[in-house]
């Protein structure tokens, strides 16, 4: 078949953003030719200002160079600008008279910086700052004048003059209003902001319109409504951006300020599409980057003829490039108006924060001075958590909710190179910058696939976004808003569950196929995900399917790191007796077991044994009544207890019994991420209830139930979910949030962050404040639980399922 | 060694699980027999280049594999990790004859 022919016009972030995706998705489906007006490759245009600064070279911020064209067949026509589309044709045409045909064209013509209409606006030495040739002028000039003024106290202009100054110019800085970065901060926080830049140097006139801008054969001076003049050897415009429109519009394609697009990227004319800031979307124009990052994706898929994208709009947040300035802004950030707002103010240490709050949701932020806590905040209002739980520590940072782990050094750009960030890999500081900076990486999936930071437990990931913002000096937001379950779809996990649901799809290649999956069978990531979220739907149907689970739940034991497998026997609630204990040692013995320990979820671990041992083990623990401890699984692990009120003396109740109950009950369950229980007998809390998924501690009148605490990676207290009085209530309280946790956390989400995301406060409505919902949710588990309780091991162990086992094959 | 340039027969092709594997065990190690969804079959040693993971024991995706240590993603059919790990695992020629599956070890490619 014949390639359709592309014509990207615009040879800049978004067009070529578009076009690496399509190229990942249909590398075969177009013929490329590239047109753009400057006279280079694709560069990053968010990094002029360090490059202006003197931070960065020209070369530092090249994102796709010749050969990259090249090698992927494109044609690239740099400095050629296209000054006519015929539509009725199919074809563009240039300045110099090329013409070329399309099948599809994709505008990304980008934006001018508005030149205000005053006289003496076209003089040499008045530029705006939007590309290379800006900054060459702008170098230029620093070196043979002295006086800069910059017109425009927005991220841009501020960002301009920091530059110009640093080359050694005196740069004024006029503003319109009385507030600096109006559109991204409050007044307070632009106070702060214009005393920083005012001692390192910089004057400012606020309040102040430009009349006309003087000078005969070069610029020499601005004069203000108010009569007054300034001198200035170089004026740079930066009081806004334009959306590209004239060469849509002079072709018939509908704009109004930017070219008008529908979620897909579509313009009026079905063959033609337009991403980045040339475009107008639901009334909104663009000026960051990572909605234009967004829009290349949704783009891509539609020209690859996937048709499922949508594209609705981006939440995004802003820091300013400006090196020693700490400044952080999202979202609804004036409040006002219905809004509550958190403040927190330090003048002395010039810091200065605002959350903007509406119903216990983030809304919107501002953070001046400390923005360690930015991405959390930002992850917070994207995700619509309820704060109340936390509400009156929001403001002093992530670090201060009760996690004793790694909150404490969250400061990215204070590192030293060798500091490590990523515990799990070894990887440090520096090879993180590196590789964002030479594999000219953008997101938090680009880091973690080329260092393998945060890859692992993840712990990291907040570390790792934060440096990955302080190298770009990024003003996008840092990872997508809607987050795709893995690389081969764009659907969320919610998204899918729902299908799951409405579209009543009972097997995994089903799910596939009504969700268009663009792998043919998935991957490593979305296949486990996939059977759990079927299993959960359809718990007495759905049959499981074993080649989609990690090998430690195929296999029934955990792997380790030179392939053989650890047993770990259930012993109910940590009670075992000498008849138990005999046939353990008798097994190991008889296996020659290298290795047995005691677990910290009080039962006993048997490492080091051979794959085709695994089921003449069970075997001859089953014999003695042992069964799988689930010590492999994403499920329900273990229920430790204390002794209680049996033999201790501050014991309140018998926590022993509740905690072998509670472990009769939900042992099988299969859950989105590992689930560990503890009972205590009294608030001394010896079984440590208030670091696991589900504690429950004992008190004179009853029961205390803690939820969402994790003593692993990062220690997390439990959440107070509420007091109970009867034991058959703490099964049903727990049974229910078994099942809400089952139904709605992610796959791979522990509770703890599932109680993170979705809020404290969400759970006790659905648990405690509403019978009704947790008797239906304390059925569903049951019911659930009829299939579940199966003894693994006992059916492995049959003499017909070895095989599974045992080599195909021995030779030699 | 004569013996080994020979094709060895391993065994049917039901033996194996569909997106699964099961191990040949020879003196020299393992070699890893793959089934793909699509019933090709692929040979491999049974050692991720990364940490000596036994790859059998993954998750197969397309013609791909994923270690079940540290999840490198490994190309079955050039044993090769994927980008931008860097690695390989010896390939071995594999061939389905007369509902037989045959396997050659002394040619790893």
């Amino acid at each position: 078949m014949k390639k359709q022919r592309l014509i990207v016009i615009g040879n800049g972030m978004a067009g070529i953003r578009t076009v690496e995706e399509l190229l990942k998705i249909a590398p075969d489906a177009y013929d490329v030719t590239v047109f753009g007006a400057e006279p280079h490759c694709n560069y990053n245009r968010i990094l002029l200002s360090p490059v202006l600064a003197g931070e960065k070279t020209l070369n530092d911020i090249i994102l796709n160079d010749d050969d990259w064209y090249a090698s992927n067949g494109i044609t690239l026509h740099k400095g050629r600008k296209v000054v006519a589309i015929d539509r009725r044709r199919r074809l563009v045409r240039t300045e110099d008279g090329l013409e070329a045909g399309y099948d599809r064209l994709l505008l990304a013509t980008g934006s001018m910086p508005f030149m205000l209409p005053v006289p003496g606006r076209d003089l040499p030495g008045v530029i705006g700052f939007r590309d290379i040739r800006d900054v060459e002028l702008m170098l230029e000039a620093s070196q043979k004048y002295r006086h800069a003024i910059v017109i425009g106290g927005g991220l841009l202009g501020l960002e301009a003059a920091n530059g110009l100054k640093k080359r050694g110019m005196a740069v004024t800085v006029v503003h319109l209003l009385d507030t600096l970065m109006e559109r991204q901060l409050d007044k307070p926080a632009a106070d702060l902001l214009k005393r920083a830049l005012e001692d390192s140097g910089l004057d400012f006139r606020m309040e102040a319109q430009t009349k006309a801008i003087l000078g005969h054969d070069r610029v020499t001076g601005v004069r203000f409504k108010d009569g007054s003049e300034t001198p200035a050897d170089l004026v740079v415009m930066a009081v806004g951006i334009r959306p590209n429109v004239d060469l849509a519009k002079s072709a018939g394609i509908h704009c109004e300020r930017g070219i008008l697009v529908n979620d897909t990227l579509q313009t009026f004319d079905p063959r033609i599409y337009a991403v980045g800031e040339c475009v107008q979307h639901r009334k909104q124009l663009f000026g960051l980057v990572a909605p234009l990052f967004e829009q290349a994706k949704v783009c891509a898929n539609h020209l690859a003829e996937y048709g499922i994208a949508r594209y609705e709009g981006s939440v995004t947040s802003t820091k300013l490039k400006v090196t020693g300035i700490d400044l952080f802004s999202a979202g609804e950030f004036q409040g006002g108006n219905g809004y509550e707002e958190l403040l927190f103010q330090d003048p002395a240490r010039g810091i200065y924060k605002k959350l903007v709050v509406e119903s216990n949701r983030i809304k919107g932020a501002v953070l001046y001075g400390d923005t360690g806590d930015g991405a959390w905040y930002f992850q917070l209002m994207r995700d619509g958590t309820d704060i109340s739980a936390f509400r009156e520590n929001v403001l002093f940072g992530q670090a201060h909710l009760g996690d004793a782990g790694h909150g404490a050094d969250n400061r990215a750009a204070l590192m030293p190179d060798t500091a490590e960030v990523c515990g799990c890999n070894g990887v440090c500081k520096k090879t993180i910058v590196d590789a964002i900076v030479q594999k000219k990486l953008f997101t938090l999936d680009d880091v973690r696939t080329h260092t393998k930071a945060s890859a692992s437990c993840g712990s990291c990931t907040g570390l790792v976004e934060q440096i990955l913002q302080s190298t770009l000096g990024s003003d996008y937001s840092v990872s997508p808003a809607k987050k795709p379950l893995c690389k081969c779809t764009d659907h969320t996990h919610e998204e899918v569950r729902e299908a799951i649901r409405a579209e009543n799809l009972k097997t995994i290649p089903e799910v596939m196929r009504f969700l268009d999956w663009k792998t043919v069978d998935g991957c490593h990531s979305c296949r486990p995900a996939l059977n759990y979220y079927l299993l959960c739907q359809w718990p007495n149907e759905y049959r499981d399917d074993p080649q989609s689970r990690f090998i430690n739940e195929r296999a029934h034991a955990n792997i380790q790191k030179d392939g053989t497998y650890s047993v770990v026997p259930r012993i109910w609630g940590g009670v075992t007796n000498p008849k138990e204990l005999r046939a353990i040692a008798d097994v190991a013995e008889k296996f020659e077991i290298p290795t047995v320990k005691i677990t910290g979820g009080q039962r006993i671990d048997l490492l080091g044994v051979p794959k085709q041992q695994l089921p003449a083990v069970w075997a001859e623990l089953g014999k003695h009544g042992l069964v799988s401890g689930h010590a492999y699984g994403k499920s329900l692990r273990t229920v430790k207890t204390c002794v209680g009120k049996e033999w201790c003396r501050f014991g309140t109740q018998d926590s022993t019994k509740m905690g072998i109950d509670l472990e009769k009950m939900t042992w099988g369950s299969w859950t989105p991420a590992k689930v560990k229980m503890a009972v205590s007998g009294c608030p001394r809390n010896c079984a440590e209830a208030t670091i696991k998924d589900f504690g429950v501690v004992a008190v004179d009148s009853g029961w205390e139930l803690h939820v969402g605490g994790n003593g692993g990676v990062k220690v997390r207290a439990t959440d107070f979910l509420c007091k109970v009085d009867t034991e058959e209530e703490v099964k049903e309280y727990c049974g229910a949030y078994m099942q809400l946790y089952r139904e709605e956390a992610r796959y791979l989400e522990r509770t703890a962050h599932w109680i993170e995301r979705v809020g404290l406060a969400y759970v006790q409505e659905r648990i405690v404040s509403n019978p009704e919902s947790r008797r239906a949710l304390y059925e569903r588990f049951l019911e659930s639980q009829k299939s579940a309780q199966i003894d693994p091991w006992a059916v492995l162990a049959k003499e017909s399922e070895r095989q599974h086992f045992e080599p195909l094959r021995k030779v030699g | 060694m004569n013996v080994m340039s020979d094709w060895i027969e391993i065994g049917r092709i039901e033996d194996i699980p569909r997106q699964g594997a099961r191990v040949v065990a020879t003196p020299a190690g393992n070699v890893a027999i793959f089934r793909t969804l699509n019933d090709e079959i692929f040979a491999v040693r049974d050692l991720c280049p990364h940490k000596g993971g036994p790859l059998s024991q993954g998750i197969v995706c397309g013609k791909r594999v994923a270690c079940p240590l540290h999840n490198w993603v490994i190309d079955l059919a050039s044993g090769d990790a994927a980008p931008p790990d860097e690695g390989r695992t010896a390939c071995f020629p594999v061939k389905l004859e007369n509902e037989r599956l045959w396997l050659q070890l002394d040619r790893p490619e």
